[in-house]
């Protein structure tokens, strides 16, 4: 089944952690927390696809986790706050994460961040159809991220 | 009779608290954050908290995806930092305030907030870098805490208006308990932030600062703010903002803001942090209240002085 679309799918880059992805994501979810147990990480470390099978999940959702794939692990079900402990488990911050998420070198995220952050502007609504819209769209954002590119036909397929 | 007698809100950024656990704070770049809380930490000592009524959201600590309790009160009588993937933070247990906890959830259920009660709970960094900030780092707490866990994570997280309403709720039932006890609400969280997918990095501070406005003066105006404008304008994880209203709500309808900061970025998050108390009851220190533009100034500089002796 078709995903359901919500006003929020219209955020660009965004994928919200809706009760659809949770229970599409239970898995992705319960595996990260996993984590969390440093017998775990070992088990996990020591053969990374056996350990998956523990958690029944999609092949798209393992190929996901394989590959370190974290904007296709959301679009997946998976939750920020529970693939970071994969994160951790690689030894990543929050920060690494959010900048291998934009498609950003860590030193460019680092420098956006120092510089205020990602402006709003240009980055409110697909659609272009928000009440507020950027006086100048500008197309900074999506070039600096290839990733965002990507995910926008994915997050239709749902 | 006990009484609400100020709101704090901060944020509870994880690497803030990283930076106090590896003695970061001097360097510059944390420098920035934490020398805004400098005053705050004064101003915590003179108003000098029984309890502090901590709202916050737990990041998969304490609750996974097998349950999501939309709000959760801690009724413990103390509640341990949480292991978080790299051994829980070196902080003291946070007490609890079991009696008083008992009586919120008796009073706020039957006014028709159906809240989960909570016997045992790991806290996480949601709930101890705020402590930290307002506190500093003291061998034990100097005051029991009662957590208040709001899902903010699964969406949808309760409505603005929800959170504002049963901050009406909580100072109701603190307000029937007998025992004199000067309480302080603590709404933590946000400011502007995204940390997932390719947006990650948002800030928007045209927006926050707006928000603070609107949180001392107009808190009515936040509580109708749908949630699709926190994510779009603050970022997907910015609508953890919400639970700043579960603590405006048990504050008066008119306020004096003592004390704001804000700064970008700490880590990925814009951070923001302000200082209400009821209008004409001050919670601390001497003296009449500095009114209109000259309030903050008047704050820092008493502050200063204050310092200074």
């Amino acid at each position: 089944m078709a995903r359901e679309q919500h006003d929020y799918d219209d955020i660009p880059g965004t994928f919200v952690f809706d009760q659809e992805r949770s229970r599409q994501g239970f898995g992705i979810n319960m595996f990260c927390m996993s984590l969390m147990k440093d017998e775990n990480r070992k088990a996990f470390k020591a053969n990374e696809p056996e350990y998956l099978k523990k958690f029944n999940l999609t092949p798209a959702q393992a190929d996901a986790i394989l590959k370190r794939d974290y904007n296709r692990m959301l679009e997946l079900g998976g939750n920020i706050y529970f693939t970071a402990k994969l994160g951790a488990t690689d030894g990543h911050s929050f920060r690494h994460l959010a900048a291998v998420m934009t498609g950003s070198t860590q030193d460019d995220y680092a420098n956006m961040m120092l510089a205020g952050g990602r402006s709003v502007e240009g980055n409110r609504s697909r659609s272009g159809k928000d009440a507020k819209p950027a006086k100048k769209p500008t197309k900074k954002a999506k070039a600096k991220s290839k990733t965002k590119a990507r995910a926008k036909p994915r997050s239709k397929r749902g | 009779m006990a009484r609400i007698i100020a709101g704090v809100t901060s944020s509870h950024v994880p690497a803030i608290g990283a930076a106090i656990d590896n003695h970061q704070t001097e360097e510059p770049y944390w420098k920035r954050v934490f020398s805004g809380f400098e005053r705050s930490k004064e101003w915590m000592r003179q108003a000098k908290p029984d309890v502090v009524i901590l709202i916050y959201n737990d990041h998969a600590s304490a609750f996974s995806v097998e349950m999501v309790p939309t709000f959760a009160l801690g009724c413990a009588a103390e509640f341990p930092p949480a292991d978080e993937g790299w051994g829980p933070r070196p902080v003291p247990v946070v007490k609890g305030h079991p009696e008083l906890a008992a009586h919120i959830a008796q009073s706020v259920i039957l006014d028709e907030f159906d809240i989960t009660v909570v016997n045992k709970m790991e806290v996480d960094h949601g709930l101890t870098v705020p402590m930290n900030l307002l506190f500093g780092s003291p061998k034990e707490w100097p005051c029991p805490v009662i957590p208040l866990a709001v899902n903010v994570v699964l969406y949808p997280p309760p409505t603005g208006h929800r959170c504002f309403m049963l901050g009406r709720a909580i100072r109701k039932a603190v307000q029937s308990y007998p025992e004199d006890l000067r309480v302080v609400v603590f709404g933590t969280g946000g400011m502007s932030h995204q940390i997932s997918g390719p947006r990650a990095g948002l800030i928007n501070s045209k927006f926050d600062k707006a928000f603070l406005d609107n949180l001392s003066k107009n808190p009515q105006k936040l509580a109708r703010m749908p949630h699709l404008e926190y994510m779009r304008e603050a970022g997907a994880e910015g609508i953890e903002m919400v639970m700043w209203l579960v603590m405006r709500g048990a504050l008066d309808d008119k306020v004096d803001e003592i004390y704001r900061f804000y700064t970008v970025p700490a880590s990925n998050t814009a951070v923001g942090h302000i200082i209400l108390e009821p209008r004409g009851k001050k919670a601390a220190g001497k003296g009449k209240k500095p009114a209109g533009k000259m309030k903050r100034a008047a704050a820092r500089a008493k502050s200063e002085v204050r310092r200074s002796k």
